[in-house]
């Protein structure tokens, strides 16, 4: 562990500055008393409060001595004495926030919370507490800020030490049997090292505005000695006649203050971040891929006869929704990072439509950006947007405020975060009506009761007055489908709405849409990792990869007759679960895209076992395949093979057993 | 109405019940502890000076008499435990002794002083939390999303530097900028409303700057929640999402932040009440350690300590208030 690290080549302005300003307060601590006490003793009685001039650029005090002189002689000591306080407050106040762990539970419980109490009180109390039993002079004046800094290293250092502590080299010592001190010094406190020395040089600062705030109120070094804040006072007392010889120390102390407290801050900041590739996409297949497709099997025969139906109407009926040539790009190290590309897309009134895909494929954008939701920085363009027969503009989102909010639904995927907490639920739902339907609030608050009666949230009278936090998550996700619910909606578009919920409330959730979708005739567009959910809840599923749609296929074909390699892969991955092992297909070769540095051609061609040399150059585009069914793939995959590949796998799995 | 029923979650689980009572048991436990805190150390200030602090206090030139006599007033001569009940005795019937020097009563001398301090942390305070939030939203919503990088940075090192001047030195350059420079403003004594109007700018300025750093931050952090993507889904006016449900998940922090600043800004009072020469608790605890006359630096202290924890309680309540999750988490 490099302990020290922040010592390293400083970076950015701020750390220039400190470490130029910390270099000019040391050379002046160090040497200033050696070349100016001389001169800072010497007095004029003639000259007495002489104004700022060239052999006195600050001038001189009652007596004709030299400002400036005063000034730079005086670091040595504010330096010191602020070196001392801040010496006192670290050793104590770390001793006890790192030793307290070899305490009992009682006796650490017993401290801990007596530094909550005096953390409590602002440090210049404690300090002045102290200062009135020593008595004003240098020496109280270095205990009470010394002491009143140590409730904050005692904190501060165990917490830190806390947290070392419950990692897992330490975990992995105590395993070997090291005992409690041995790893307070040799496995924690290295650790902690760091942060406690940032932390102690910004104290130093805290220290030298105290000690000088006590000097400053004659509490501190007393005269004939003289720290800045002495010296401010007395530059104070002549601020009329001669301010300068208040600013002077006045903006020593704020100079050096501001050296200690931003090189705590500054070299803080310095270790590089984790860079997380955000818009990368994952790791390989994602394991609730794995896990989903186990589940395949299970899907409801039933939806292909209306599924087919519906898929064959669409081409005809009109849209509620559709969009064509979307982009949707966010700034990256080098340029903006496509994250949507080159997406058509229609829903028509009713349908059920997924889209599935690995995370990073664009999935959550796309449905933000149809629900016109994007904001900076993201950016965004479409050549047409129609939905419920209104045309929309890319660049006015506020045009169509009324339109989106009454009739579309969005339910977001982590319904912990998804509701106010601060708002009570019925009145979160109940705006909606009063701010694009001028409902009044009574009537709009019975509203909101009764569409929490609807999604089957119990006792809704009762529910509408508690705050999201009294709710469970998957009811919290139902007062969200609820609250589409408070407008017409013609469109819900749910973004992952069951991750966050164990597996029984998804079912519950996924009936719930179901019904909903059934009883208003809304459509629902179900973005989802769980291809099975996908398969059982949709009429037609979208397959993104990198941004773009790979294939659109109605659910009921997408087991038999996905043609995208990557859908068949995705499917193939894992048909079952004992038919894991043994099986190639657990992995797809090679790297998920890096959207930052996009190839041209087929983006999914450098893992594709198909890939020629025309998939590396030219990029297919979605093409009609067969009926309702559209790949962008240049060699589509026959369906008959796909079949041969399951029976195979699944027989020669078989007999291995 | 529906032909597939939904199973709802078995039973109706309003989870927990009234948390105020406990949350009150729990304030009221803290709050005498922090009086007991408070009253047991300012007791100790004057047990603990090295050496006898009435002969400290009236210097080796005066008769060993009047010390005797002043150690008796002050029951200095009784047993440890015998003070200390007497003291909260005292407590309890206003008595807060007497000065050594004046020979006045502790209480009326504070009794005198008090509400220019409480005047001015009042005022302080209300500047604070009023340009610190407005500050902090506004900051934080204009550089939202990346927006106006350059604005930030600039805000950043203004606030950070603004951060760490000290209160007494806002005070000296706010006496020199309007006092001496411009001649608006009395510079010392108390005038009144004006009077209090550049030492309560002195000790807000810092805290505003520290304050409105925390209100941008959590304006950022809050603004990037769920449930404002869920209220901007419903297409809510901005004024709607800024002020209805942005602001009162931003106050509970910069409430809680603001409790501790107050605290701070009880105690900046000391400094600032000598800068502008101000007769109220502050200069009072100062002058009574320079002169050592420990019974009034107890009683002063003793009153800026207990208003703390004080102040601490209140902003608790008014955030829980606010923010009914803290009573959760709080247990």
């Amino acid at each position: 562990m490099a302990k020290l690290s922040f010592v390293r080549r400083p970076r950015g302005v701020t750390q220039y500055v400190c470490l130029v300003l910390l270099a000019a307060l040391a050379f002046l601590a160090l040497f200033g008393h050696t070349i100016w006490a001389a001169q800072a003793a010497r007095f004029d009685p003639a000259r007495p409060l002489q104004p700022a001039s060239s052999a006195h650029i600050l001038g001189t005090d009652q007596i004709g001595r030299d400002v400036l002189a005063r000034v730079l002689n005086a670091s040595l000591l504010s330096v010191e004495l602020a070196l001392m306080a801040a010496a006192i407050g670290v050793v104590i106040g770390v001793t006890i926030g790192v030793g307290q762990a070899v305490l009992g539970p009682f006796l650490r419980r017993l401290l801990a919370s007596a530094i909550t109490i005096s953390l409590a009180f602002p440090g210049l109390l404690l300090a002045l507490l102290v200062n009135a039993i020593f008595g004003a002079g240098p020496t109280g004046a270095v205990l009470g800020v010394g002491i009143a800094l140590i409730p904050a290293f005692a904190r501060f250092s165990q917490a830190l030490a806390s947290s070392a502590a419950g990692s897992e080299y330490v975990a992995a010592a105590r395993v070997l049997g090291v005992g409690r001190v041995r790893i307070m010094v040799r496995h924690i406190l290295p650790n902690i090292a760091k942060p406690l020395l940032l932390t102690a040089l910004g104290s130093v600062g805290t220290s030298l505005v105290g000690i000088s705030a006590l000097s400053f109120l004659g509490l501190g070094v007393q005269p004939p000695n003289y720290d800045w804040g002495e010296l401010l006072q007395a530059g104070l007392q002549v601020v009329y006649i001669r301010p300068m010889s208040a600013i002077g120390p006045g903006l020593m102390i704020v100079l050096a203050g501001l050296a200690f407290n931003l090189a705590g801050e500054a070299f803080a900041g310095s270790h590089p971040r984790i860079s997380v590739g955000e818009f990368t996409g994952s790791a390989g297949l994602t394991r609730r891929f794995a896990l989903a497709t186990s589940r395949l099997a299970n899907r409801r025969p039933d939806r292909a006869a209306d599924a087919d139906e519906l898929v064959v109407a669409a081409s005809a009926s009109p849209k509620l929704l559709s969009v064509r040539d979307l982009h949707v790009a966010f700034p990256g190290r080098s340029g903006p990072v496509a994250a949507v590309r080159d997406v058509d897309l229609a829903i028509v009134p009713g349908e059920r439509l997924g889209v599935v895909g690995e995370s990073g494929s664009g999935k959550t954008t796309l449905a933000l950006a149809l629900a016109c939701l994007l904001e900076r920085p993201a950016t965004w363009r479409w050549g047409e947007f129609t939905f419920d027969g209104e045309s929309v503009k890319a660049d006015a989102h506020s045009e169509y405020r009324r339109l989106f909010g009454t009739k579309l639904g969005f339910v977001f995927q982590d319904p912990a975060n998804s509701l106010n907490p601060a708002i009570r639920v019925g009145a979160q739902l109940a705006e909606l009506r009063q701010v694009h339907y001028g409902a009044s609030r009574a009537e709009s608050r019975r509203m909101a009761v009764d569409r929490l009666r609807e999604v089957q949230i119990p006792s809704p009278e009762i529910r509408a007055r508690q705050y999201p936090h009294e709710f469970s998550g998957g009811m919290r996700q139902r007062a969200m489908i609820a609250s589409g619910l408070m407008g017409s909606p013609r469109l819900l578009i749910a973004d992952e709405p069951t991750t966050a919920l164990d597996v029984t409330v998804q079912a519950h959730i996924l009936r719930l849409l179901e019904r909903v979708s059934d009883e208003t005739g809304a459509a629902v567009l179900l973005i989802s990792h769980d291809i099975s959910v996908v398969v059982s809840f949709c009429h037609r599923v979208l397959v993104m990869y990198a941004g773009r749609v790979v294939e659109d296929i109605p659910s009921d074909w997408l087991v038999s007759r996905a043609a995208h390699p990557y859908t068949r892969a995705l499917i193939h991955a894992v048909p079952d679960i004992d038919d894991l092992a043994g099986q190639p297909l657990t992995t797809i070769p090679g790297q998920p895209p890096n959207l930052e540095n996009l190839s041209t051609g087929c983006s999914f061609a450098a893992r594709c076992a198909f890939a020629d040399d025309k998939c590396r150059e030219d990029d297919p585009v979605l093409t009609a395949l067969a009926g309702p069914h559209s790949v962008a793939c240049w060699h589509p995959r026959p369906s008959e093979e796909l079949a041969d590949e399951l029976t195979d796998a699944g027989s020669s799995n078989r007999s291995a057993l | 109405m529906s032909a597939i029923t939904v199973d709802a979650p078995a039973g109706i689980t309003t989870r927990g019940r009234n948390p105020w009572p406990a949350f009150a048991a729990r304030r009221a436990l803290r709050l005498v502890i922090g009086i007991v805190v408070v009253v047991t150390a300012s007791f100790l200030v004057m047990q603990l000076v090295p050496g006898d602090p009435v002969r400290l206090s009236l210097g080796p030139s005066a008769p060993l008499s009047l010390v005797k006599q002043r150690r008796a007033d002050l029951g200095l001569d009784n047993s440890l435990i015998v003070q200390y009940v007497n003291y909260w005795k005292g407590m309890f019937t206003g008595n807060f002794g007497t000065s050594i020097l004046t020979q006045q009563s502790v209480t009326s001398i504070i009794a005198s002083r008090i509400w220019n301090t409480v005047t001015l942390v009042a005022i302080a305070l209300g500047l604070t939390l009023f340009f610190a939030v407005a500050i902090g939203v506004t900051v934080g919503g204009l550089t939202h999303n990346e927006r106006r990088p350059r604005l930030l940075a600039a805000y950043r090192i203004v606030a950070s530097t603004l951060n760490v001047v000290p209160e007494y030195l806002y005070g000296v350059g706010l006496v020199v900028i309007f006092a001496v420079t411009l001649k608006l403003l009395p510079v010392a004594g108390d005038d009144g409303f004006k009077s209090l109007i550049l030492p309560s700018l002195a000790i807000s300025l810092a805290p505003i700057a520290g304050l409105s750093r925390i209100v941008r931050v959590q304006t950022e952090e809050v603004l990037s929640q769920e449930y404002i993507q869920f209220a901007r889904s419903k297409r809510l006016p901005a004024s709607r999402i800024y002020w209805r449900h942005a602001l009162p998940n931003l106050l509970t922090s910069a409430l809680t932040v603001g409790g501790i600043l107050l605290g701070v800004l009880v105690a900046s009072t000391v400094v600032v009440e000598n800068v502008f020469a101000l007769p109220g608790l502050g200069s009072t605890v100062v002058t009574a350690i320079t002169q050592r006359d420990y019974p009034l630096a107890q009683g002063a202290l003793l009153i800026l300590g207990g208003s703390v924890v004080l102040v601490n309680l209140i902003i608790d309540v008014i955030v829980s208030l606010l923010d009914p999750r803290s009573l959760m988490r709080d247990s």
